[in-house]
Formats: C-alpha cells, sequence, structure tokens
C-alpha cells in the first residue's frame, strides 16, 4: 500500500499531472527559453534542482512556518535556491547562462515551484515531497525538450548543434522566434485535448471549462 | 531623450512584454476574457512596474553595490512589500477600487513581468529616468496585449467554434498570431 503511494507520487508528474502540458503551469520558460535544446537542457536542471531543493526543504520545516507569513517564507527559500542554481551556472555554462539571461531568476517566480510548495510540500512529509519534486520537475523536463526539439529542429534544423536535414534544408525561421512558441505549445496542447476527447467518449462538461477553472486555481495559488 | 522615448517605444511595441519577451503570461491566459477585467489588471500592473522600478533604482545604488549576491532575494521582498503597501493604500483610499480589482492586486507579486523588469532594468543598466520609461512602455505594452487578446476572446465567445479548439490551446495559437504581428514592429527603428 504504502509502496503503491510512492510510486504514485513519483510518476503523476511525468504525464496525468504534467506540470506544463495539463495543468498549464510555468508557460513563461516554457516559451522563452525553448528555442535551442542546449537552453531547455540547461533550464530544466536548474529548475529540477530548485523545486528540489525547495520542496525538502519546506517540507522539513513546515511545521516551523507559521501560516500567514508562509508565501513569504516559501519566496525566500526558493529566491535561495535560485541564486545558488544561477551562480553555478554562471561558473560552469557561461555561454547558455549568457542566453537564458534574467530567464534563471524568473525561476524564483515560476508558478511549478510554488504551487507544488503550497499544494504538496506544505503538508506532507519530506519523502514524499522529494517524490513529488523529482516527478514534477522530470515532467517540467519533458515538456521542455519536446518544445525544443520541434523548435530547434524545425526552426534552425538541427538538434543540440548537429545538422538534421542535410545543408539543403530551409529552416522555418519563425519557429525559433517568439511566435513560434506560441504556436508549438498552442497546437501542442489543441491535439492534448483532442487526444483526451477521443479517449472520452461521453464529456458531461467539455474539457476547455476545466482548463480554464485551472488556471483560475493556479492564480489563486 | 532620445534614448528615454527610445526605451519607452521599444519596451512597449518592438519588445512587447507578453508577446515577445514572454513576461506575464499567466494573467495573460489568465484573465483576458473580458476586455473591462484586462483593462484594469493591466491599469494595476502598470502601477506597480513604475514603483518597482524606482525602488529597484534606489535599491542598486545604495543598497546591492556592497552586495550583488543578494539581489535576487532583495528584488522579490521589496516587489512582495511594495503589492502589499499597495493593497493596503488602496483598500483605505478607494474600498470601491479595491473590490474591483480583488484577487488580481496580490497576484502581481507573482507575476513575471515584474520581477523581469526589475532583472532587465539592472542588466541593462538603466539609469533613473530609462528605467521610468521601461517601466511605464512594458506596462502600457503589457495592458496592450490583454485588451487585444480580451477583445478577440469576447467575439469568439459569440462565434461558433469546435469544442477541441476552446482551451488554452486555441488561445495561444491566437497569442502566436498576434506575436507574429507585433514581431513587425522590429523594423520601427531600423531604417532612421
Amino acid at each position: 500500500m504504502k509502496q503503491v503511494a510512492a510510486t504514485e507520487d513519483l510518476l503523476k508528474g511525468l504525464w496525468k499531472e504534467n506540470p506544463v502540458l495539463v495543468q498549464t503551469l510555468g508557460m513563461c520558460p516554457t516559451l522563452a527559453i525553448t528555442n535551442s535544446v542546449a537552453n531547455g537542457i540547461a533550464m530544466g536542471i536548474a529548475t529540477f534542482f530548485v523545486l528540489v531543493g525547495s520542496s525538502v526543504l519546506v517540507s522539513s520545516l513546515r511545521k516551523l512556518i507559521p501560516n500567514e507569513v508562509r508565501i513569504t517564507a516559501y519566496i525566500v527559500i526558493i529566491a535561495t535556491f535560485v541564486t545558488v542554481a544561477d551562480m553555478v551556472l554562471q561558473a560552469t555554462v557561461p555561454v547558455i547562462h549568457k542566453q537564458l539571461g534574467a530567464f534563471i531568476a524568473l525561476i524564483v517566480v515560476n508558478c511549478i515551484i510554488l504551487a507544488r510548495q503550497e499544494a504538496f510540500a506544505a503538508k506532507n512529509t519530506v519523502w514524499r515531497s522529494f517524490l513529488d519534486a523529482v516527478g514534477m520537475g522530470f515532467g517540467f523536463i519533458i515538456a521542455l525538450m519536446l518544445m525544443c526539439s520541434v523548435r530547434e529542429v524545425l526552426g534552425s534544423g538541427t538538434f543540440l548543434g548537429h545538422s538534421v536535414f542535410g545543408p539543403n534544408y530551409e529552416p522555418w525561421v519563425i519557429m525559433v522566434l517568439p511566435p513560434g512558441g506560441f504556436l508549438t505549445l498552442g497546437f501542442m496542447l489543441l491535439a492534448i485535448a483532442a487526444w483526451t476527447k477521443r479517449k472520452a467518449p461521453k464529456p458531461l462538461r467539455a474539457r476547455p471549462h476545466d482548463v480554464t477553472t485551472r488556471i483560475s486555481q493556479k492564480a489563486v495559488v | 531623450m532620445g534614448d528615454v522615448l527610445w526605451v519607452f517605444v521599444s519596451s512597449m511595441l518592438v519588445n512587447n512584454f507578453t508577446l515577445i519577451m514572454f513576461l506575464g503570461l499567466c494573467p495573460f491566459l489568465g484573465v483576458s476574457n473580458k476586455v473591462d477585467t484586462g483593462l484594469r489588471m493591466g491599469a494595476a500592473n502598470i502601477f506597480v512596474l513604475v514603483l518597482t522600478s524606482i525602488a529597484v533604482s534606489f535599491l542598486n545604488k545604495f543598497v546591492l553595490v556592497s552586495a550583488p549576491y543578494l539581489r535576487l532575494i532583495s528584488f522579490i521582498v521589496v516587489i512582495a512589500s511594495l503589492v502589499q503597501i499597495v493593497e493596503m493604500a488602496i483598500k483605505k483610499l478607494s474600498p470601491t477600487l479595491f473590490r474591483e480589482l480583488g484577487i488580481y492586486l496580490p497576484l502581481i507579486t507573482t507575476n513575471c513581468a515584474i520581477l523581469g523588469l526589475a532583472q532587465f532594468q539592472t542588466s541593462r543598466g538603466y539609469d533613473f529616468t530609462e528605467g521610468l520609461a521601461f517601466a511605464l512602455g512594458g506596462g502600457l505594452g503589457l495592458m496592450l496585449a490583454l485588451v487585444l487578446m480580451a477583445s478577440i476572446r469576447e467575439h469568439l465567445e459569440l462565434a461558433d467554434v469546435p469544442s477541441v479548439l476552446k482551451g488554452v490551446g486555441f488561445v495561444l495559437v491566437l497569442a502566436g498570431t498576434l506575436s507574429l504581428a507585433f514581431m513587425g514592429f522590429a523594423g520601427l527603428f531600423s531604417a532612421s
């Protein structure tokens, strides 16, 4: 029984409750830095680190943090981890750090992280919060990788800098520019919506309605 | 003077916060159902952006010179307390406006546009007036994007759209189209 719960904590973030594709959280980095696979990997790992670190810390401090100032406490904890990630990236991969620019700092306001603290880490044990954060972190990396691969392969004809289609390929420049981000994620979400609709033969309420409610819930978080 | 004007127009149109730089997407996707709410949200954002810009200018000049590693933490704490102060002031001065803004006001804290403004203002080394122009232009751009999106969505309500196309996905595709249109402003200054 306990085993089942642990796997469930770990696996739900990967697909069923994928933070980007299903919960539509953390849109800003997903759209802004996914124009090359290398950027996506760096961003994914940085967010993963911050998410796991702050989840473990928040859940171990959950009995000490007074309810009234909890959001402020979470933000300060998250900001500390982000500062660490920022400095490590700057020291190890300066080129990528420069490309990501302000978006590393913006991990602080990534809704995924605050949402996990508020919804999960603040109420559960350290071990369960750790599993949850690992699952959600990987879910975020998966979504980023999907976006980056599509955008880099179509937009520059390369994958991680290696040519995919050979020299005759005319790149769709629009895919690495801002509109490409909106369009890629938009069509991806539409495909998922169509897929879930096909699987559920008789939706009592239209799926889009769920999605909008989820946004307003996220907004409240 | 030319610089300040350039910063203003650039942050409003050429590098529109929402559509080109992907900042502040949460309210853009979440509260762009009605033109009215869009306008109000935009106004609240402009207000907080301008205040943040002023605060960040002072922080950069007097506090962070000696402790640059505290930048992120001090920014986020300043933004959170600013929003709190604004909330209390509005509640006291104009309860009607407070009720109209509702939940949107405290939410501005976690809006990436605000922290993004603080970060970009620092990394680009804007001085006080340029910072103000950046905040004002960025805020107006945000409001423009919100209102454009809200008016499109209001029209969509009346149209007969297949139910699959009624979710966030379609809003993103719309945003992509708007973003495409805003790319057109990129040539605004290169000619001269």
